[in-house]
């Protein structure tokens, strides 16, 4: 494998990142979204959270994906492919990441709620200034678990054309007939990427469990 | 003092709150029964009973932390309906130490002061930060402002959680057996810290089982069981008198122990 291979199967891990940091990135303000929705009183923001988070979690990532590509194009939206997946990725992440979020702001104690509530700090302060740290430092080890799984996910958008790590590596391995030499190159660099991830999630839940028993 | 001396020495005084036949279910549990009290300015009251006998609910609906079913409570002038208006005047004046204290355990002890009063008198930083450091000195704490509630122990915790409630200036201070969950040795420093709040004037609804603080400083005990209010009285007539089986009980019960 020269030089020329190894920089395509590079170029296809940078498009694995950007369409993780993208998944990501519009995962985490959405996640945020359904998340507040999720544990809203009101029925009209919670019911469509739990449909949200149904429909995403019940479906596999693939499907959404071919829904996204080949169904919003059906529907009269013109996206580019890296549109299209973008889409599907935030959907699929905001509905994980919703739902990890949701469980650690209930798991905050009622009691914070009603210090707050005594000391008449209007909702969004009760929120963004006493709850939302408190849940979103209690979630990171889940959260970096999903981000582990998002990462390794974007590989199915190699079924849509897109040209990341996984389908470079198809293209690549093609070329050279080595598939074994190909797709163990492209092994290791996944495992580069997520066992670094997969590690500082699991140091972020012991420092955790230990602050915890303190 | 007696009965009539202590109730006369509030009585001139605008009502500070008002509860009018206040009725609370949860589901087919009565909490609270027809509870009708009436809280002078500056009077001070120690509610006791045994455990679920509604003292903590009748306390938690005054600044609407629970919600009641029928019956009126007005509180300084606010009628606490549904309005969230009222609620958050209520709230804004009312202030509230509960028993696990319930400081914000990712701020400061400063920041935890600071907070509201920031948040709900838009005070600048620089004017809630004074303001904090007067309450967390009253409360013999000032040198602790930096840390975090983890830091400190319970005593200490519980004076934070204090001088946090008394940073929006409230008309009022509910307590919700502050002491309770404290260490024994504890126990002490926040209730010299209660009574020197009663000293200076404050309107206070104590729930608590500590007696000693009850004759200290109470104007009038307030004996429940099962949702309903048994007995009140001065603190002299309350413990050497009870009128009440149930409240020679429950004073048997808690003075054995002590």
């Amino acid at each position: 494998m020269g030089t020329q291979e190894l920089s395509y199967l590079l170029l296809g891990l940078s498009w694995t990142l950007g369409l993780t940091a993208i998944g990501f990135a519009g995962g985490i303000p959405f996640g945020i979204g359904i998340a507040l929705m999720r544990v809203s009183s009101n029925n009209w923001l919670r019911r469509p959270a739990m449909a949200w988070i149904g429909l995403f979690q019940g479906t596999p990532l693939l499907m959404q994906l071919f829904v996204a590509y080949f169904g919003l194009p059906l529907l009269g939206f013109n996206l580019p492919a890296w549109a299209a997946v973008a889409i599907a990725l935030t959907a699929h992440a905001s509905s994980f990441l919703g739902e990890i979020w949701r469980g650690a702001i209930q798991a905050i104690t009622k009691g914070q709620t009603e210090a707050a509530l005594a000391l008449g700090l209007p909702d969004r302060s009760r929120m963004f200034d006493v709850i939302l740290p408190q849940a979103f430092k209690i979630s990171l080890p889940a959260t970096v678990g999903f981000l582990v799984q998002l990462l390794k996910g974007t590989s199915l958008a190699a079924i849509v054309g897109f040209i990341e790590l996984t389908r470079a590596g198809n293209i690549v391995s093609n070329q050279l007939y080595r598939p074994l030499l190909v797709f163990g190159v492209v092994g290791a660099m996944y495992f580069a990427m997520c066992w670094p991830l997969s590690w500082w999630g699991r140091k972020l839940e012991q420092s955790m469990s230990k602050g915890a028993n303190k | 003092m007696t009965n009539s001396n202590s109730i006369a020495k509030h009585s001139d005084a605008p009502a500070m709150i008002q509860m009018r036949h206040v009725e609370k279910w949860y589901g087919d549990f009565h909490a609270l029964k027809n509870i009708d009290l009436t809280v002078a300015t500056g009077e001070k009251i120690v509610l006791c009973g045994p455990s679920g006998s509604g003292k903590s609910t009748l306390i938690r609906c005054i600044n609407h932390l629970e919600t009641i079913q029928s019956g009126e409570i007005i509180v300084n002038g606010h009628r606490l309906t549904d309005s969230q208006a009222a609620v958050d005047a209520v709230r804004q004046e009312v202030g509230m130490v509960f028993q696990q204290f319930n400081l914000f355990p990712h701020k400061t002890v400063m920041e935890n002061c600071i907070l509201a009063p920031m948040r709900v008198h838009k005070l600048s930083r620089a004017q809630a930060e004074k303001t904090a450091q007067k309450y967390l000195e009253r409360v013999h704490i000032g040198d602790q402002a930096h840390k975090h509630p983890a830091q400190l122990s319970g005593g200490q915790q519980q004076r934070v959680a204090i001088a946090r409630a008394l940073c929006m200036e409230p008309k009022a201070m509910l307590f919700d057996e502050p002491t309770s969950a404290l260490d024994p040795e504890m126990v002490k420093e926040v209730l010299d810290t209660m009574i020197s709040l009663a000293r200076d004037g404050m309107t206070m609804i104590c729930v608590t089982h500590e007696m000693g603080f009850a004759r200290q400083v109470a104007d009038r005990v307030i004996f429940m069981a099962n949702g309903e209010i048994v007995e009140e009285n001065d603190p002299e007539s309350f413990f050497s008198a009870p009128k009440h089986e149930r409240t020679r009980a429950f004073l048997g019960e808690i003075l054995a122990h002590h």
